[in-house]
């Protein structure tokens, strides 16, 4: 049903994409679909990588990483922007067709009050693409 | 973008320091076991993410909450202690002003003409993050937007009437009149060249030039070096590793207390000045209501505006404003006395390269008011701003050559600064000299733009264009500020929390309406000008870091 999973990663706060990364791999097995591991970085140094090229090395790892324990093929994509926490959300919709995925797995917070400034990540993305959307919420972690 | 950087350039020696891939391209990184953020505090009260150097944002919090308690509640107090301490400054040490404003020009100068200015900022294979007009209108409007609206008629007009007045002398021998150099008694032609000249000075290469050197320096540190896009990052090559310590936190706590309450003290003498003209034009009370909501509109639309980041919103804006500010440009040189106008262009810019030497000299100056009062003040007005405006040029110029930013943050500013000045002060002085208008001279001087406007045709198009302009460069100027002092207050980290950087906004335009309502916005401003003095320090061991930095890199091919 699906062939290319798109999973955005936050390489800075992998604590907090931990939970959607048993579900993809979950997901990539069942499906035997290929992921696509996506990083956006800023082209200033980052707590992650002093330069883009250093955080597409580190992206490449952790797909590597990965690969071993779920088996299914992996690549990756990293996007630099001059202003990631400004264009994130941009950036991943336009990736979403520049990688082909036709399944996004990402992770979310619950809904909360600030939401109707600053909308969640997951939401945006999940209403601006015509891929499927899964939105992995912290709590699915728990109970598995 | 590929994800290997092995693939992009198979043939560039790739790794920096310990493994570490260069920037696009080789480049030199410095080897350093400091991770940006480990100083970070990291927590999520009320849901709301927040990523901030523990150091640099608490201290530079207090130092900035004691400042406006102090002023406050002590107003009468604190503004003769912080005039008396910035005519000290001008009057003992405008020498030194002076003479780092002269150094920061001639490198910036020179390094055009040499190899490093092959040096490409991010690595010799970056590319541009922004096109060439993005770029410069966000260069201008971070730059200078705002004052060319206020002084391109009120400041040629103001030198023009001083040297007309001639030299005059008071009893003890020292000089009483305002005028730059020898002035020009009586003597129209020579008074209208060396009020340009004085005028283009004060807005050309000098200016230009202290931005230059604090943009390129930390965009040579962060971009090719790797270090923090923050303020402390110059100062690697003559700490090294303390930077990380306080003598960098103090750095940064500096650069955080000038650009705030420049900021803060613009917007809230902005917004008065903003009201004047409404009232002159439309008739609004310029009432502390008026003054409010305008500060609170200003606040909004740049709260928007950072909420959809540097390339969305604050490029958008300030190309919106370039295109107001060229057509207003281009109505009154149209309008205007455009002959006048065009052939003052080529005398003026003669007129300023001729006078430049004698106007830039530090020492032995007769005209200690002009040099003093007008030129040392420019000059810590600029160069405490220079850490604002220098890290959002910084962060915005990757991809560009170390020539073609100079060109374009040096030259090319300064000589749409010639083409302003021009049009606007031949206009304002041909009003006076050759139609016996004398309502300009006599207007406010936040008003002088408008009165100049109203003698033109279409004046209530003309007028209403220029409070725009003037709104609009406020709102660029506040949402490229609250980036650049996010940047510092989160250890140098570009991609914190974005409630921070509203954060920022917030506090901005708050503390603008309470100085505005409490008082004391003039003395804020003042204190924030003295810090002009430790950055010119700053500034000096930046053009160290330059040649420094630039030795090492690579050239672009």
């Amino acid at each position: 049903m699906f062939h290319k999973i798109m999973v955005p990663v936050d390489l800075a706060h992998l604590e907090v994409i931990e939970p959607s990364l048993q579900a993809v791999a979950d997901l990539a097995r069942h499906y035997d679909a290929e992921v696509c591991y996506v990083g956006v970085t800023s082209n200033a140094p980052s707590s992650v990588a002093r330069t883009p090229q250093e955080y597409a090395q580190k992206l490449d790892a952790f797909a590597q990483e990965r690969s071993k324990v779920h088996g299914q093929p992996v690549s990756t994509k990293t996007i630099n922007s001059p202003d990631v926490i400004a264009d994130l959300d941009d950036l991943l919709i336009k990736a979403i067709d520049d990688v082909g995925a036709d399944l996004v797995v990402m992770p979310t917070h619950p809904p909360k009050h600030v939401d109707v400034i600053m909308p969640s990540h997951g939401g945006k993305v999940a209403s601006h693409t015509k891929a499927s959307v899964f939105l992995v919420r912290p709590s699915a972690n728990k109970s598995s | 973008m590929a994800n290997d950087p092995q693939d992009e350039n198979p043939k560039e020696p790739t790794t920096g320091s310990e493994g570490i891939p260069a920037p696009q391209g080789a480049a030199n990184l410095i080897d350093t076991d400091y991770v940006i953020g480990q100083d970070n505090i990291t927590a999520s009260p009320l849901g709301i993410d927040v990523d901030l150097h523990g150091k640099v944002f608490i201290f530079s919090s207090i130092v900035i909450l004691l400042f406006v308690i102090l002023t406050l509640a002590l107003q009468d107090q604190m503004e003769p202690i912080f005039n008396s301490m910035f005519s000290f400054l001008t009057t003992n040490l405008g020498w030194f002003f002076l003479l780092g404003a002269n150094v920061f020009v001639i490198l910036a100068l020179v390094l055009i003409f040499t190899p490093m200015g092959k040096v490409r900022i991010g690595g010799a294979d970056a590319t541009p993050d922004f096109g060439y007009l993005g770029w410069f209108s966000m260069l201008f409007a971070a730059g200078m937007g705002i004052g060319l609206m206020f002084y391109g008629v009120s400041e040629p007009l103001g030198h023009y009437g001083t040297a007309m007045g001639g030299i005059t002398m008071g009893e003890d021998g020292l000089r009483t009149d305002w005028a730059p150099l020898g002035a020009a008694a009586g003597d129209q032609a020579g008074a209208i060249d060396l009020s340009m000249a004085a005028t283009i000075f004060h807005w050309g290469f000098h200016p230009w030039g202290a931005y230059a050197i604090v943009g390129l320096s930390l965009a040579i540190f962060a971009f090719n070096k790797g270090l923090p896009l923050t303020m402390r990052s110059i100062f690697y090559p003559i700490l090294g590793e303390r930077i990380w310590g306080w003598p960098g936190h103090v750095i940064d706590i500096l650069a955080v207390f000038a650009t705030l309450f420049g900021l803060t003290t613009s917007l809230g003498i902005g917004a008065t000045q903003a009201a004047g003209g409404l009232e002159y034009l439309f008739g609004i009370p310029a009432s502390d209501t008026t003054l409010v909501f305008l500060i609170l509109g200003i606040t909004l639309v740049a709260l928007g505006s950072i909420m959809l980041g540097v390339d969305k919103g604050v490029q958008r804006l300030s190309q919106i404003n370039m295109v107001l500010a060229a057509l207003l440009l281009l109505f009154v040189i149209l309008v205007g006395p455009t002959l006048m106008i065009a052939t003052g262009v080529v005398d003026n810019l003669v007129g300023y390269v001729t006078h430049l030497p004698a106007l830039s000299m530090p020492f032995g100056r007769e005209d200690a008011n002009f040099s003093q009062g007008w030129t040392a003040f420019y000059w810590a007005w600029w160069i405490a701003w220079s850490p604002f405006v220098g890290m959002f040029i910084a962060r915005v110029s990757r991809g560009r050559t170390v020539r073609e930013f100079l060109i374009s943050v040096l030259l090319v500013p300064t000589l749409a600064s010639v083409v302003w000045m021009t049009a606007f002060g031949t206009t304002a002085i041909d009003q006076v000299v050759n139609n016996g208008i004398t309502e300009v001279q006599d207007a406010a001087l936040e008003l002088q733009l408008f009165t100049m406007l109203e003698y033109l045709p279409l004046s209530a198009i003309t007028s209403f264009v220029g409070i725009t302009l003037v709104i609009v460069f406020f709102i660029t100027s506040s949402d490229s500020g609250s980036l650049v002092i996010d940047s510092i207050t989160a250890g140098g980290k570009v991609d914190a929390p974005k409630p921070q950087r509203i954060f920022w906004a917030l506090i901005e335009g708050a503390l603008a309406i309470a100085l505005l309502l409490g008082g004391g916005l003039a003395a804020l401003q003042t204190a924030a000008l003295t810090t002009g003095l430790p950055f010119t320090l700053v500034l000096l061991v930046g053009c160290y870091a330059i040649v420094k930095g630039l030795m090492s890199e690579p050239k672009a091919k």
